[in-house]
Parts: C-alpha cells; structure tokens; sequence
C-alpha cells in the first residue's frame, strides 16, 4: 500500500479477468446501448409490432393463410431477427469503429474474439426480448403457433448468424454514414420484398426464384413452415440460410478493418 | 539505472529488469511519407518519461506502436520486455488515447466500470471518478462532458486496471489549470507507487514539471535525451529586451571571453556565459553608453522551451 494524495492505492496489480466476466460485462453494455439507442427501439420492437399489429386488424393485404395472425407472426419475427443482428448490429459497430471505441477496446484485455462473442450474446439477448413481446403481441391476437419451438429457435439463431455476418461485414468495410444509410436501404427493400408481410406469391413467378434465395425469405418462408403449417426443418431453407451465415462471416473476419 | 528504480513492492517485478520501454531505430511510413525515422530511446521503469516535440515530429506513431495499434516498418520496439503485439500485455499496460475511444451515448461511470470489469483486481470505479472531480458528471453521457472532462474520464480508464505501465497521449491537450494540476498529482502519484509512466506533450511545463527523463523528437528522430536539468543546463543566461539591431560584434568584445550574445527572436537578447556581478555590470555599462534602455532584464536558467526551440526550430508546422 502506498500513501498517495490521492489516497488510492494505485501499486501495480495488473491481472486480466476471467474471459467470462469481461464478456458479460461486454455483452451487458452492448445491451444496454441498443435499449437506450432511441431509433433502434424503433427498428427493432415498434415498427415489427406496429406491422404485427396494423396488418392482423387491417384487411388491406391478401393473405394466403386463412387467419392472418398466423401468417404475419412468423414473418415479423424474422423481420426482428434482421433489425437487430443485421440493421442495430451494422449500424452500431460502424459507429464504434468511427469513434475509435473498437480500437480503445482493442487496448483492453477483452481480446478480439471476447468482443464478438459479447456482441453475438448480445443481440441474442435483444433477440430474445423482441420474440417475447413479438409473440406476446401475436397470441392476443389470437396466433396459434404449430411445430417445434426448438426449429424455430433453430432457423432463429441461424438467421442470425446470416444476418449478423452481413451488418458486420458492412461495419467493417464501409464508411459508418454509408454503412448507416446501406443498413437501413437493405431493411427496407428486404422487409419489401422478403415475404414479412407481402407474401412472395404476389411477385411474377422469375422474380420470386430470385427472391426465395434471400435470407429474409429463406427466414420467413422456413418459420412460417415450422410454426403457421407444423413442418419438420425444411432442407432447402437450411441451406440457403447456412450459404448466408458462412459467406459473409468468412469475408467479414477477413475483411474486418478496426480503425 | 536499477539504483533509480523505487523499492519493489511487486515479486514479479523482480525477475524481469527490461525497461519499461525500450525503442532502437525505429521507422514508420505512411506512404511515401516517413512518420518516424530510426527513434532510439528507453524509458525506465518507474519514472516518468516525457516525449516532446512539435505537431507532427511522429509522437502518437510512436506512441501507438507501443501500445500494439500499429506495426513498425524497421527497428525493434520492447514494452516490458515483449514485443508490443503480445496480447498479455493488455493487462499489464493502461492506455489513454489522444481522443475519442469512448460509445457517445454511455454515461461516464458505465464506461469506466465496464473497463474495470475487464480487469482482475481493478481500482474503484466511484474512488477514481471523484479524485479526477467527475463524480457529478457520472451519469452524464460521454459526448456531453466537456473536452475536459472526457480527457480526464480517459485518464482515468487508463489507469483502473492497476497497470505497471500507462501510455497517456497529450493527456492534459485542452484542460483548465485545475483540471491539468489534477491530472499531474495523478501521474506522480502513479510515479510513487511505482508505475512507469511514458507520455507525449507539447507543453514544455508540463515535461518540466512530471518527467524524469525528456526525450525531444523531431522529424521522426530523438533530437535530445536527458532529465530535465541536464538538457537546460545548469548555466544561466542574461536576458534583456532593447530595440532590435544592436551590434553585438561590439557588445562581445566588451565582454569576457567564453561569453556567447544572440538576438532571438528580433528585440530579445540572451547574453551565456559567466553570469554574474561582472558581467552584468559590463552588460548595463554597455547598454548606457548606447543609450539602450534595457527591459525585463533578468538572469535565469534556460527553460526546457528555450532548448525546445533551438532544437526544433522556430518556423510553424
């Protein structure tokens, strides 16, 4: 102990914490960052609900489902997977490389690979918020889920991975301004044309073959299987989703620029 | 100088001797431009070492090559006797940015207790908070506190992780008088519980002040190397101001020999030598007879400044 002015005992003591202590730390802040970001809340709980919502009471589209609430809740959760490990994600770790937090971070003893496991628990967790308000929502409504919650927790976290590749192989490589305009241009044009609320067969059948290898669709169309008609996993979705999951994660660990 | 190092408190200390930082040729490039070019300096461990140098001479390369953000292109660089790039230096080595670094929107106390988290036996984040007078601010987030206080915030996320060495890149740019002094007990506090402490300053006080050892960088090279006292001297000068243009040639020869007489800048005039009861006499005598009113005529030390600007020259980068 040495007696300083300032009466803190600053003597070396230099140690790193336990891996899992420095990434609940981490993911705990990313949390709480997306919770307070204002126009995430909007992308990622009020615009899926509000969708939910307007569209079940609202008879303006034409729906292939007999009950509405059953197809419009598997597409909304897909649309809450993409706001948040695709649009938050990109648009977040954009920014904190702009601001220089990922290279201040890179100083820390939270290593590089803590980091992204943090950032990865931490949109899981967010996720797993917006699946309960999300199907909470839709059960009021009057949604009555089919199949297996584990294959739709399955082609949730895989939609993840997909989605989580893409925001940061953008963070990474683009400006932060342009990641921020090419993040929110993206959701807009998949939560068009990815079958969340506009169902694919209003599309001519050329454009729809494009279409279904998206990750939205692939997303959709697979929760929809699972929970609107109790299928088993459906193979054709699996594959599409794991190519969006592997690809861009690839070139995005290659890619990845931290300052 | 293992004599000049404080008593070891710390057992691992003891079997690793290396510098705090130890730095031979060192180049960095930029393109076609050279950034740092063949840096040799070594800093101790346990004391205070100040680089100084103008805008540009290559500072923060340095200074970040040290802490593992950027390759060198030649030369070898050793941080507690490790290649800078080992990722266990992380946490043995606290780092201050020269800005930024810091999520706009986290408020001040979430920030430091996130990186105290990252560490195993960590400094109280509240304790830290009120030494550097952000107590009240720790709610506030980060992109409204003054400039002022973000630097501080930075200082202080430097230093939470109880480290053996900090890095602090022009940790006092832009504070108030208050703000600087408080940041100068914390690094000789720092420097009494026996961390190294390397940092990068413009302010020829501030180096005067903390360092034991000043190293002047210029155009990416060690221009001068010593403590304080050793690089102003311990020679005194004469200085008056009078109106520019008197003819020193004469003056000089009135003097005794060894004497040295410079106008600089225009009007200002450093009489070195034997400086004393004589010479000012001969200095005032002189003065007199051409009937020169001699201003703010003083006998003081050179200043850490006045070597500053030999070295480095007095043109603006």
């Amino acid at each position: 102990m040495t007696t300083t002015s300032s009466g803190l005992d600053l003597t070396p003591a230099p140690g790193a914490a336990p891996l899992s202590r420095m990434v609940a730390a981490q993911a705990a802040a990313e949390v709480r960052g997306m919770l307070r970001n204002g126009e995430q809340l909007l992308l990622t709980l009020i615009i899926p609900v509000l969708l939910l919502v307007g569209f079940s009471l609202a008879p303006v589209l034409d729906l292939p489902t007999a009950r509405r609430i059953d197809f419009l809740a598997p597409g909304v959760l897909a649309l809450a997977v993409m706001s948040t490990a695709f649009t938050g994600q990109a648009i977040a770790t954009g920014f904190e490389r702009r601001y220089g937090v990922l290279k201040r971070l890179g100083a820390t003893p939270l290593s590089r690979g803590g980091l992204m496991l943090a950032k990865t628990a931490a949109v899981i967790a967010v996720e797993a918020i917006q699946v309960v308000v999300i199907a909470g929502v839709a059960l009021g409504l009057g949604w009555r889920p089919q199949g297996s919650p584990f294959a739709a927790a399955l082609l949730l976290l895989l939609g993840t991975a997909a989605f989580s590749g893409l925001g940061l192989l953008m963070a990474g490589t683009l400006r932060a301004e342009a990641t921020l305009a090419g993040a929110n241009l993206v959701y807009l044009v998949l939560l068009g044309c990815g079958g969340v609320v506009f169902p694919l067969t209003a599309f001519p059948e050329g454009v729809r073959g494009v279409l279904e290898l998206l990750p939205i669709s692939a997303l959709t169309g697979g929760l929809r299987a699972v929970l609107a008609s109790g299928a088993a996993l459906p193979a054709g979705t699996l594959a599409v989703l794991a190519a969006w999951a592997v690809l861009p994660l690839g070139l995005a660990a290659r890619t990845f620029r931290w300052e | 100088m293992p004599g000049h190092d404080p008593p070891r408190r710390f057992p691992t200390l003891v079997r690793m001797e290396s510098p705090a930082v130890e730095i031979a040729e060192l180049v960095k490039r930029y393109g076609r431009a050279t950034a740092v070019d063949g840096l040799t300096l070594t800093a101790r461990r346990g004391a205070v070492t100040a680089i100084l140098g103008p805008n540009g001479a290559g500072k923060t390369s340095t200074i970040e090559i040290c802490e593992g953000f950027r390759r060198a292109d030649g030369g070898t660089v050793r941080v507690l006797g490790l290649d800078p790039a080992r990722r266990e230096l992380r946490a043995r080595v606290g780092v201050m940015l020269q800005s930024g670094g810091v999520p706009p929107a986290m408020p001040a106390r979430e920030w430091l207790r996130l990186v105290s988290r990252f560490s195993a036996r960590p400094l109280d984040p509240d304790a830290l908070l009120g030494l550097l007078g952000l107590a009240e601010h720790r709610r506030t987030p980060y992109r409204r506190l003054s400039g002022g206080q973000q630097q501080r915030l930075s200082l202080a996320a430097a230093v939470i992780g109880r480290p053996e060495l900090v890095f602090l890149d022009e940790p006092t740019a832009g504070l108030d008088p208050q703000a600087r002094h408080a940041c100068w007990d914390l690094v000789r506090d720092l420097r009494a519980a026996g961390v190294s402490v390397v940092l990068t300053t413009h302010y020829m006080d501030e180096a005067e002040r903390l360092a034991d050892q000043v190293v002047i960088i210029d155009h990416g090279r060690a221009v001068a190397n010593g403590s304080p006292a050793s690089l102003t001297g311990a020679e005194r000068q004469l200085r008056f101001r009078a109106r520019p243009g008197l003819d020193l040639d004469e003056l000089l020869a009135a003097l005794p020999a060894g004497s040295a007489a410079k106008e600089s800048p225009a009007g200002h005039y450093i009489i070195e030598g034997q400086v004393g009861p004589e010479l000012l006499a001969t200095v005032t005598a002189w003065c007199a007879a051409e009937g020169v009113t001699a201003d703010d005529l003083s006998i003081e030390r050179r200043t850490l400044e006045d070597v500053f600007l030999e070295l480095t020259g007095r043109e603006l980068r």
